[in-house]
């Protein structure tokens, strides 16, 4: 059975369903109690669980991040919470340093059941400290699991594998994808960390995609549609572990593939999906991996150096045409970026 | 007052610390054990003291510098040696080596080697402590040093703010690394500030392990009514360089004072335990026969573990995930 809902209802749904399948877990974070909710994702949850089980706390990332993961040593399954990705580096060395080696170097007799979700911030002047992804940079560090839910029913999904699995898991949400509804699975089932989603089949060339940039790819997929090309849209929803088969399968088969990361490119995971596609399929390659992501800057504020730092559906497009030998379309009457529509800032 | 069970027991403990350590200073040149250590001789009245008024039930998190703290909370010196001499028989089979000792089923969590980490975690225990209502207390372990990180007074706020089981123990050697700890300190006692804080400061510059332990059984147990957290400030003194097996005497690099040295010395906290056992009557034939099995234990640790099999390499890549 499946049921329309949105993104933000999908992470709230997930949460209520864990916390009262399971009276371990524990969701608290800055804002997570107001009256804003962190976006509404975590709305009803103090009053259905009360202040013991949902709570806010200090402006103490790096002190509640070692707190939320002693807690996790100690037999609950925190969920701890932050409204921007960008507030994670202020807790690196407790995830890096801590979280990520608690079980190794106990020789496997710990477990650690924490939960981190970080909302990823654009647009409307988000600018250089509220709108980094984090993704590449935690899946660089063996025994931190990363993933990124680009649909509501992902967003659901996911969030229930991190909360039931013993490891840190580090979930990181666009904000932009907090309005986009979908149909969601009504079940209790998680979805699998690691494999990739197919989101769209085609046949002419393959883009893999994280997050947002989902959403920019399936644009760009009718958009070429109308054209006859017809591009295969795979999700890499999870960014640590990686499971590279159905890439892999779907390249061999496409033969040309372009990454699109909602990241830097340098030392990116754009650079390990290429680098895999090089190590396991590069005889089946026609053209060389593309790579589409930030501009090598931090963001800036203004919209019109914005929209040259974000890549979007018309980048892809112009990609691919490239890629296949096309012309280039004239786009000018297309619309992109209609969630600009929607979100009017401030936060 | 003649001397309890319980007081030969933390005379042993001590002890076993001691020699433990000085089976190290002795082979740590055979290269056997490539583990960075930090010794503990001469602080051995604080962690047996604090772990002496323990229970089992307690979650105990500490340091790099955590022979101490292990041994105390354990009695255990073959995982102890095993772990670092990097053998299948250690605590941790070789992975986690002096500077992340810990015996998560004896309630020893987790030690770290960056400086204040473990602080936040004994306090999330303490959270879990009191969220899944289960008795017991946790207790961070921390040199003075860690005073200068923020997840420190980050930790200290949030646990007082929350009124959490928690304990902090300040393992105040009056060196942080190669420096005096006044040199970094915009204060001059941080048992003063921490009064300002939600919690019940306790001070003692004692190296008698039963005084520490009465000590603390007596903020535990003031914690019992008071309900807030407890801040332990213990001073002592490490006669051992900041890593190494060297005793450390070197004055002319200023932030050591020989008198000081001599003082602390002096009041060694293994003649000092040993001389209040004699004085409260018991015979040094006991004691002797204590330290002789203690002597003998250690060493069965120490060649059991030369002998103990190296991990496979299959052993690499096991316990990275659940």
């Amino acid at each position: 059975m499946t049921s329309k809902c949105t993104y933000r209802q999908a992470l709230r749904d997930a949460i209520a369903l864990e916390m009262e399948r399971d009276p371990r877990v524990v969701l608290f974070g800055l804002d997570v109690d107001d009256h804003k909710r962190i976006y509404g994702s975590t709305e009803g949850l103090v009053e259905r669980f009360g202040p013991g089980r949902c709570f806010g706390t200090p402006l103490s990332e790096d002190a509640m991040t070692g707190v939320a993961l002693g807690a996790a040593l100690s037999g609950l399954r925190p969920i701890h919470v932050h409204i921007r990705a960008d507030f994670l580096t202020l807790a690196m060395n407790q995830l890096i340093n801590m979280a990520s080696i608690a079980r190794y170097m106990s020789a496997g007799a710990l477990e650690v059941p924490l939960v981190i979700r970080a909302v990823v911030g654009r647009g409307w002047g988000q600018s250089a400290q509220h709108s980094k992804s984090m993704h590449s940079l935690f899946a660089h560090v063996p025994g931190l699991k990363v993933v990124m839910p680009a649909t509501p029913n992902e967003a659901r999904g996911l969030l229930l594998a991190a909360i039931r699995d013993p490891n840190p898991v580090i979930v990181l949400e666009h904000r932009w994808l907090y309005d986009v509804e979908g149909s969601v699975s009504d079940g209790d089932e998680a979805m699998p960390i690691g494999p990739l989603a197919t989101l769209r089949s085609g046949s002419d060339v393959t883009i893999v995609a994280t997050s947002w940039m989902n959403v920019e790819a399936l644009r760009a997929a009718d958009l070429l549609a109308r054209r006859g090309v017809e591009v295969e849209v795979l999700n890499a929803r999870s960014i640590a572990p990686f499971d590279d088969e159905r890439l892999i399968e779907s390249v061999s088969r496409t033969r040309h593939c372009i990454v699109a990361d909602n990241d830097w490119l340098h030392c990116g995971f754009s650079a390990e999906i290429s680098a895999r596609l090089m190590e396991k399929c590069f005889d089946r390659l026609a053209s060389p991996v593309s790579r589409i992501g930030w501009a090598a800057a931090p963001c800036p504020t203004a919209r019109s150096l914005e929209d040259h730092f974000y890549a979007n559906a018309a980048t892809l497009i112009r990609e691919v045409e490239k890629k296949l030998g096309l012309p280039a379309a004239d786009l000018s009457h297309e619309e992109f970026d209609s969630y600009e529509h929607r979100f009017k800032g401030p936060f | 007052m003649s001397a309890t069970a319980a007081d030969l027991r933390a005379y042993e403990r001590v002890y076993l610390v001691r020699r433990a350590e000085e089976a190290i200073r002795e082979h740590y040149s055979e290269d056997e054990m490539k583990t960075p250590v930090h010794l503990s001789i001469g602080q051995e009245a604080v962690a047996v003291g604090v772990c002496e008024a323990l229970g089992p039930e307690d979650r105990v998190f500490g340091t790099y510098r955590s022979h101490a703290l292990y041994l105390a909370r354990t009695g255990d010196t073959d995982g102890f040696f095993g772990e670092l001499y990097g053998r299948t028989t250690g605590v941790a089979r070789g992975k986690a080596g002096s500077m992340h000792l810990a015996a998560p089923d004896r309630g020893l969590l987790a030690t770290s080697a960056v400086v204040a980490s473990t602080i936040p975690l004994a306090v999330g225990a303490a959270l879990a402590l009191q969220q899944l209502r289960q008795p017991g207390r946790a207790v961070a372990f921390f040199g003075d040093g860690a005073l200068g990180e923020g997840v420190f007074w980050e930790s200290l706020n949030y646990a007082c703010s929350a009124r959490l089981p928690v304990v902090f123990v300040c393992e105040d050697n009056g060196l942080a690394i190669h420096a005096r700890t006044e040199r970094y300190q915009g204060y001059s006692s941080i048992a003063d500030v921490a009064e300002r804080f939600h919690c019940d400061v306790h001070r003692s510059d004692s190296s008698d392990v039963l005084e520490v332990r009465d000590l603390v059984r007596r903020a535990l147990s003031q914690r019992e009514t008071s309900g807030r957290p407890v801040f332990l400030h213990l001073r002592c003194y490490r006669f051992v360089e900041h890593v190494g097996p060297a005793i450390d005497r070197s004055w002319q690099l200023g932030y050591r004072v020989e008198a000081e040295f001599e003082g602390w010395l002096a009041r060694d906290p293994v003649t000092v335990a040993r001389a209040r056992l004699l004085a409260a009557g018991t015979a040094e034939a006991e004691l002797a026969a204590l330290e002789a099995g203690v002597d003998s234990r250690v060493l069965a640790s120490l060649r059991a573990a030369q002998a103990a099999p190296h991990p496979e390499p299959r052993e690499l890549l096991e316990a990275v995930f659940a």
